[in-house]
């Protein structure tokens, strides 16, 4: 589904991906790992060229994104995104942040996209939160929102941003269910990720990152019982 | 009171004068507005050659007098000191206006614009639809500000023989050979003014503010 070859990004004098390529396929959750300023959030980013890589390719359903000749906002369209801070529209209530880009973007009608936003708002628990505005929820309820608003635009493949880092401890469990269900639900899945438990529960594969490689990749349960690479042993040591 | 008994003779002279400083400060407002608003876009716009074309407008008019620079209008264009006036005040002001809208636009995170392109949306959307609609409830007061200054500043059109109401006040006060009055009455007019101004400006502050029920 989103092929990467021989990707390459730099800051300046900082090379921060070097090489790299992999591939998600269709159906999968992958979880990325890695300590921070390994470059797992950059790699995550160029996928959908937030960050646009410095050499190498990203070919999303046989289409070569980063070919300057790539509508990239349409491509957009089918990659949801959801970020660490969350970013949801604070001077749009919860049911516009969802239905703006559908109404928009995909011209449908504003009544289909709320019946679509409604039925995304109860699957995540908050059908009662659709008129409220963003900055008077909790942290764990504008994460699934913007889930929510990711999933409106019916998405081929979700990348996750280490979605749980800005939560407070005690709503990491909610944002993890509504992820843990959409695995379950088939949707393809790029997770960035310090929820050890999460990675080895659902995802299919993981890729440990450090300093601009992917060290190690493999079924997340073999890899954490039995960590190939010196660099994974001692980075899961400290974290598990 | 002699003086001000004297002055109400010259209330012609006043009103003429006030009127043209509304003038000229309107003129300044609109086209002050106008000109930073395309700065603002350049400063903001991907094309080097554009920023770089911004930054220097908006470093060299706000680096310099406004009284050099009214001059220098003056003399260059050999127009009416009244025109002037208008493009003096309109470039000078444009210049500052750029700044505020550009400063309110950076004030929002980069996140919001990340999150609308995620989506799929363009540039151009993502500003109109989420940053601008954010970025105003933060350049509104501030734009008030300059507009205040707008309205004191037109007095410097006196200078060149502008017959605004600075210009107006002196002609009186050399007339009735009293200097206090005058300026007290010239004072309070412009108090005036920018009272308004400012009452209005906080108006619209309210209006956009019961939009954003989350503050």
């Amino acid at each position: 589904m989103i092929k990467i070859n021989k990707l390459n990004k730099s800051f300046g004098d900082n090379h921060v991906l070097k090489d790299i390529s992999n591939e998600i396929r269709k159906g999968e959750v992958v979880v990325i790992i890695g300590p921070s300023g390994s470059g797992k959030s950059t790699f995550l980013r160029c996928m959908n060229l937030l960050e646009e890589p410095s050499s190498g390719e990203v070919i999303f359903e046989g289409i070569n994104i980063t070919d300057k000749n790539t509508n990239i906002d349409k491509i957009r369209q089918k990659m949801g995104m959801v970020f660490q801070q969350f970013n949801l529209f604070p001077h749009k209530t919860v049911l516009e942040n969802i239905t703006l880009a559908p109404i928009k973007l995909k011209g449908l009608s504003k009544s289909k996209a709320e019946e679509i936003a409604y039925n995304l708002l109860n699957r995540i628990g908050l059908p009662d939160k659709a008129n409220d505005y963003p900055n008077s929820l909790s942290g764990g309820q504008q994460q699934r929102i913007a889930i929510a608003r990711a999933l409106a635009m019916e998405p081929d493949v979700m990348l996750f941003d280490e979605p749980t880092s800005a939560l407070d401890p005690e709503m990491v469990g909610e944002v993890l269910s509504v992820m843990k269900d959409l695995a379950k639900e088939g949707m393809t899945m790029a997770v960035v990720t310090h929820e050890m438990g999460f990675a080895r529960e659902v995802g299919d594969r993981l890729l440990f990152m450090d300093e601009g490689r992917i060290i190690e990749e493999g079924d997340p349960r073999e890899v954490f019982a039995d960590p190939k690479e010196e660099r994974t042993r001692s980075f899961l040591a400290k974290v598990l | 009171m002699k003086g001000f008994i004297a002055a109400w003779e010259y209330r012609d002279f006043f009103l003429n004068g006030l009127l043209l400083t509304i003038i000229l400060s309107i003129v300044g407002i609109v086209f002050g507005t106008i000109i930073g608003v395309i700065m603002a876009l350049m400063r903001i716009s991907n094309y080097k050659v554009l920023n770089k074309i911004a930054k220097f407008y908006v470093d060299l008019l706000r680096g310099t007098p406004i009284l050099v620079q009214l001059w220098m209008v003056y003399l260059i264009i050999d127009t009416s000191q009244l025109m002037a006036g208008f493009v003096a005040l309109s470039i000078n002001s444009g210049a500052y206006v750029a700044e505020i809208i550009r400063s309110g636009i950076l004030s929002i995170p980069k996140g919001q614009m990340e999150a609308a392109r995620s989506l799929g949306m363009n540039k151009r959307m993502a500003m109109t639809e989420i940053i601008m609609p954010q970025a105003v409830k933060n350049i509104v007061p501030v734009l008030g500000n300059e507009f205040i200054a707008i309205v004191k500043e037109s007095a410097i059109v006196s200078v060149i023989g502008g017959a605004e109401l600075m210009y107006q006040t002196n002609k009186v006060r050399n007339n009735i050979y009293i200097g206090m009055p005058p300026l007290m009455i010239a004072f309070f007019l412009y108090f005036i003014l920018t009272f308004v101004l400012t009452k209005g400006v906080s108006l619209i502050e309210r209006r956009l503010n019961t939009n954003d029920k989350n503050k």
